[in-house]
């Protein structure tokens, strides 16, 4: 008898069996293995592994080379994927990652809080110098009925009328998946070396300047400052990381530094979207906020309170210094 | 195409990285599924809210919206974190996304790679949008963004790796995974040399690849293939005419099989027919 031929003979009961015991970890969970199949498993993959040289070095049966492959590239992926439970994965997410992402890209979160107050700044003044501004930062659509043309009056009626209690849920939900979704895009955008980002960055900062001018030259500059701040802080933070995350990958992109550029890529990628994924949370805290808390708490200097306590915890979660990890 | 991944014994899996072809038809599946279970929650709201008076409509209006923003951007994300790394298209198309340094496939890695779907298929698609709804004085400058999305789009097509921006940003590939069975051996362990008979030279007229080649076409045994090739054969090493091709073929797969295999005992490795 030839190589493969007493390959097979010898070997194949065991890689049936590996077969069988990768079936069930892919389909239900390792747990649905005994003890004795649990232990087995590692032993079958290396007795796989070993088999798959020794059919390359010794037989031409190409069937039993890419069976082989194919039977050990899926052992590997399922015993290297070494895989924490989902509740241990959240967190680990909230204790170490997400924050540690946050922190990483500090640098970035610097320029794209500039960038957005270069545009708050830029669109109070220009608004504040010229009315006529004013239509172009905010789409009528958005302003609905905030506009030069109204009454001091109607304005302050914006800021303090509560929708009924029906409405809130929705508009919570809406301004979540809104937000949200834009959020995305920004930090997709930030591949086209992060030039699309600025702009949304700064034109946003332009649009919320515009509005504070408008607000301001009727003298409703503190109250408009509370209807803002008290979803704001969370959900322009959760902006500016977002476009910081964006602008960590284009920034890579173009400058990988001493690593290779797809290395450098691949890394400012994955801890990108780490911090990604927690600006989600974030604007979904700003969403609620946003829905519920402006539209039920009508005091101004509750407002502003809520407001800033949000953003101190949000920055202790991110930049408080913590206790080294062991080992 | 082959891709090296040694494991840490030491052996190279020999991965192959799958074809465009297979990637776009498994995202098709992908956005099929995606609109099925889009439907499924709209009617799952409708029906939920059925009998409930009209002031409470907004709760329809609050699960689709919550449905259909989670559907967009977590579905590939939920389905690929899974043990099989794979969505129900890729599946279906025998394919999964594995780390290109052959290290776990992390959650940030699963994000980051999907997140940038964005601007790879939803950018693209919403320039379309606006070329249909627009057209006249904007159109140039809606052409033009399509043509800067659809760079992202074609991105696959420039590099060796068939990377998407995604894969790129995530360190991620995709490779073929398909379920495969294992067939018999066509090396059968019995004496055959009394029916035909070849001599060395015969014998050596091939080398592992068309061996490899051979035995695709026996096991796919298509007769007009199988004809071909024993005529081909026939005509190479001088041998009449025999009364069944596939016979034929399979005897002289095995003569050949078990003498280059005897070499490669021999530690020589003969790869193709024009080495010697």
């Amino acid at each position: 008898m030839t190589g493969a031929l007493s390959l097979r003979s010898e070997r194949e009961e065991e890689w049936r069996r590996l077969e069988r015991l990768l079936a069930i970890c892919e389909k239900k969970s390792p747990r649905a293995l005994d003890d004795e199949d649990l232990m087995a498993l590692p032993i079958l993959y290396r007795d796989a592994l070993s088999s798959l040289s020794v059919a390359r070095e010794t037989s031409l049966d190409l069937e039993l080379i890419t069976y082989l492959e194919w039977l050990c590239a899926r052992a590997y992926f399922f015993l290297y994927g070494v895989r924490t439970s989902a509740a241990g994965r959240i967190r680990q997410f909230v204790l170490r990652d997400w924050p540690a992402a946050v922190r990483a890209l500090w640098r970035e979160t610097i320029v794209a809080a500039l960038l957005l107050i270069v545009g708050l700044v830029a669109g109070y003044w220009l608004v504040a110098s010229d009315p006529a501004w004013y239509a172009t930062f905010v789409p009528t659509e958005l302003a609905a009925g905030r506009d030069f043309s109204a009454s001091p009056a109607t304005l302050r009626h914006t800021l303090y009328d509560s929708d009924s209690g029906s409405g809130l849920a929705m508009l919570a939900t809406f301004l979540f998946t809104h937000n949200a979704q834009v959020a995305i895009f920004c930090f997709a955008l930030g591949f086209a070396f992060g030039v699309p980002t600025i702009l949304l960055l700064v034109y946003q900062g332009m649009m919320g300047g515009a509005m504070f001018a408008l607000f301001a030259s009727r003298g409703l500059g503190v109250p408009l400052g509370g209807w803002l701040l008290i979803h704001g802080t969370t959900e322009l933070f959760a902006i500016v990381l977002a476009a910081a995350a964006g602008f960590r990958i284009g920034w890579s992109v173009v400058f990988p530094g001493r690593s290779s550029r797809l290395e450098a890529a691949s890394h400012a990628g994955r801890t990108a979207a780490t911090a990604m994924i927690g600006a989600l949370v974030m604007l979904c805290v700003a969403g609620l906020l946003e829905g519920f808390g402006r539209q039920l708490i009508t005091r101004d200097l509750l407002r502003y309170a809520i407001g800033a306590a949000v953003l101190v915890a949000w920055l202790l979660f991110y930049y408080a210094p913590r206790r080294p990890r062991l080992g | 195409m082959r891709r090296r991944l040694v494991t840490p014994e030491g052996v190279d899996l020999g991965l192959t990285l799958a074809s465009m072809g297979t990637r776009a038809s498994a995202f098709f599946l992908d956005l099929l599924m995606m609109l099925v279970l889009l439907i499924l929650v709209t009617i799952a709201a409708v029906l939920l809210t059925r009998g409930a008076p009209e002031s409470s409509k907004w709760v329809v209006q609050i699960i689709w919206l919550l449905g259909a923003f989670l559907i967009r951007n977590f579905y590939f994300i939920a389905m690929e974190m899974g043990p099989r790394a794979a969505t129900f298209g890729k599946r279906m198309c025998g394919i999964r996304v594995v780390a290109r340094s052959g290290a776990r496939l992390t959650a940030d890695a699963v994000i980051a790679r999907n997140l940038m779907r964005e601007i790879e298929f939803y950018l693209p698609l919403s320039f379309l949008a606006m070329a249909a709804g627009e057209g006249g004085a904007d159109g140039a400058m809606v052409l033009f963004g399509l043509g800067w999305a659809l760079l992202f789009l074609f991105f696959p097509f420039f590099n060796k790796d068939r990377l998407r921006i995604g894969d790129l940003l995530a360190g991620t590939w995709v490779i073929n995974a398909p379920k495969r069975e294992l067939g018999v051996d066509l090396l059968r362990p019995f004496d055959a040399a009394g029916f035909y008979s070849f001599t060395d030279e015969q014998l050596d007229a091939y080398g592992a690849y068309e061996l490899q080649t051979l035995e695709k076409v026996l096991r796919e045994s298509q007769i007009e293939a199988i004809a071909t090739v024993s005529w081909t054969i026939r005509n190479k090493i001088g041998f009449g005419d025999v009364p069944d091709d596939y016979s034929f073929l399979s005897l002289y797969y095995q003569g050949v099989r078990a003498r280059l295999e005897r070499k490669l005992l021999f530690g020589k490795r003969r790869i193709d027919k024009h080495d010697r």
